[in-house]
């Protein structure tokens, strides 16, 4: 079988490490962000991701397939993948989605990495739909072996074989689900960090005691605001809008406590600071 | 990266595992003893390794790759100060 080309929309926290997940396994990537400053972090970034990899022997293969980074869409029509993986806004995301699915060819697989917008409403963007799937990858992909599948319901069998087939060959495995806001895991993840971050907000508890009771009590590996950390604030609070307005669950609401860190710039991991302290993160 | 054999003082095996068990007991707010196997322990992440690599190497002048990069080398404060110690070519003073 001839060697897939992946192109990775977004030079995110999301888009950096999934590009380094398949340059590990050995599949050329073009990573494409709007902002060349991005871009050029991006590389460093990957190869910081693919340190950790090897550092966690998660990486054992030697070659590293080529990263190449764009500011052109029009230089990844030749895209057998393309994994979509820009802000968690329905706006920017079906427009990046329609622009990429008029270059590239009819037989090209969209993976869509959306935490919480349905897929189906991805492909009401796209010339074909039923070439659009959602891989909902966790953060770090390329240590969390597992990705939520989503099948929408135009997303086309033969389109979920080629989902199927291109995680597979980077080592992950899938839970295929069915369509919806937040699928299964930000459906329930979203709003334990939303209670989460009001009992902290409450003074209930500390973050340090939520995330302690889960670890301890309930055998998470962590917590959910250390999670929320790692996810990053921002897209915390995208996600949690995104599965309010979809649901009309209140609860969905993002909390004062969120909402002020991410207007403080305190977007977790990523800056440095969130519910914790991150020093020498970065 | 810097050459990590040019413009070095020697460090003792005590001092680098004092440097680095400070370092780890701030991380952490506990108290490390130098056989501690620390991501056994829950006391540090799988993200943190990395973290713990970048710090080892800026404060130590070493640049750690290849087969060195494997999270057995930084299991423990006594590990990683052989680690440092073989890297700065000190392991035999």
């Amino acid at each position: 079988m001839k060697q897939r080309h992946v192109t990775v929309l977004g030079a995110g926290v999301m888009g950096t490490s999934i590009a380094a997940l398949a340059v590990g396994h050995g599949l050329p990537v073009t990573l494409v962000d709007v902002d060349r400053a991005v871009l050029e972090r991006a590389r460093d970034e990957v190869t910081r991701h693919l340190r950790l990899a090897r550092l966690m022997g998660v990486q054992t293969g030697t070659d590293v397939a080529e990263l190449r980074t764009t500011v052109e869409l029009a230089d990844v029509a030749d895209a057998d993948v393309v994994v979509e993986a820009v802000t968690e806004l329905a706006d920017v995301k079906a427009k990046v989605l329609a622009e990429i699915s008029a270059l590239i060819g009819p037989e090209a697989l969209v993976l869509t990495n959306t935490s919480a917008i349905p897929v189906d409403e991805l492909a009401g963007a796209v010339a074909h739909p039923e070439r659009t799937v959602g891989a909902h990858f966790m953060n770090p992909p390329y240590l969390i072996k597992t990705v939520e599948v989503i099948r929408g319901p135009r997303s086309s069998a033969a389109a979920l074989a080629v989902a199927r087939d291109f995680l597979a060959s980077m080592g992950r495995e899938v839970v295929v689900v069915g369509d919806g806001p937040g699928f299964v895991i930000n459906r329930v993840l979203q709003r334990m960090i939303n209670e989460a971050a009001r009992i902290a907000d409450e003074g209930l508890a500390t973050p340090e005691e939520i995330d302690l009771l889960f670890t301890g009590c309930l055998g998470h590996r962590t917590g959910p605001l250390a999670t929320a950390d790692l996810i990053g604030l921002d897209n915390v609070v995208d996600s949690l809008r995104v599965l309010r307005d979809r649901t009309g669950d209140q609860g969905y609401e993002p909390s004062a406590l969120l909402l002020a860190k991410v207007a403080d710039g305190d977007f977790g991991r990523k800056t440095g600071r969130g519910f914790y302290e991150h020093r020498g993160t970065k | 990266m810097s050459s990590s054999t040019t413009n070095q003082h020697i460090l003792s095996p005590g001092s680098i595992c004092g440097k680095l068990t400070a370092f780890l007991e701030r991380q952490t707010k506990r108290d490390i003893e130098p056989d501690l196997d620390i991501f056994a322990a829950g006391l540090v992440s799988s993200l943190f390794a990395l973290e713990l690599v970048v710090h080892i190497e800026s404060t130590f002048d070493v640049a750690i790759g290849g087969p060195d990069l494997r999270l057995d080398n930084f299991r423990t404060v006594d590990r990683m100060t052989e680690l440092v110690l073989r890297l700065r070519g000190e392991s035999d003073d």
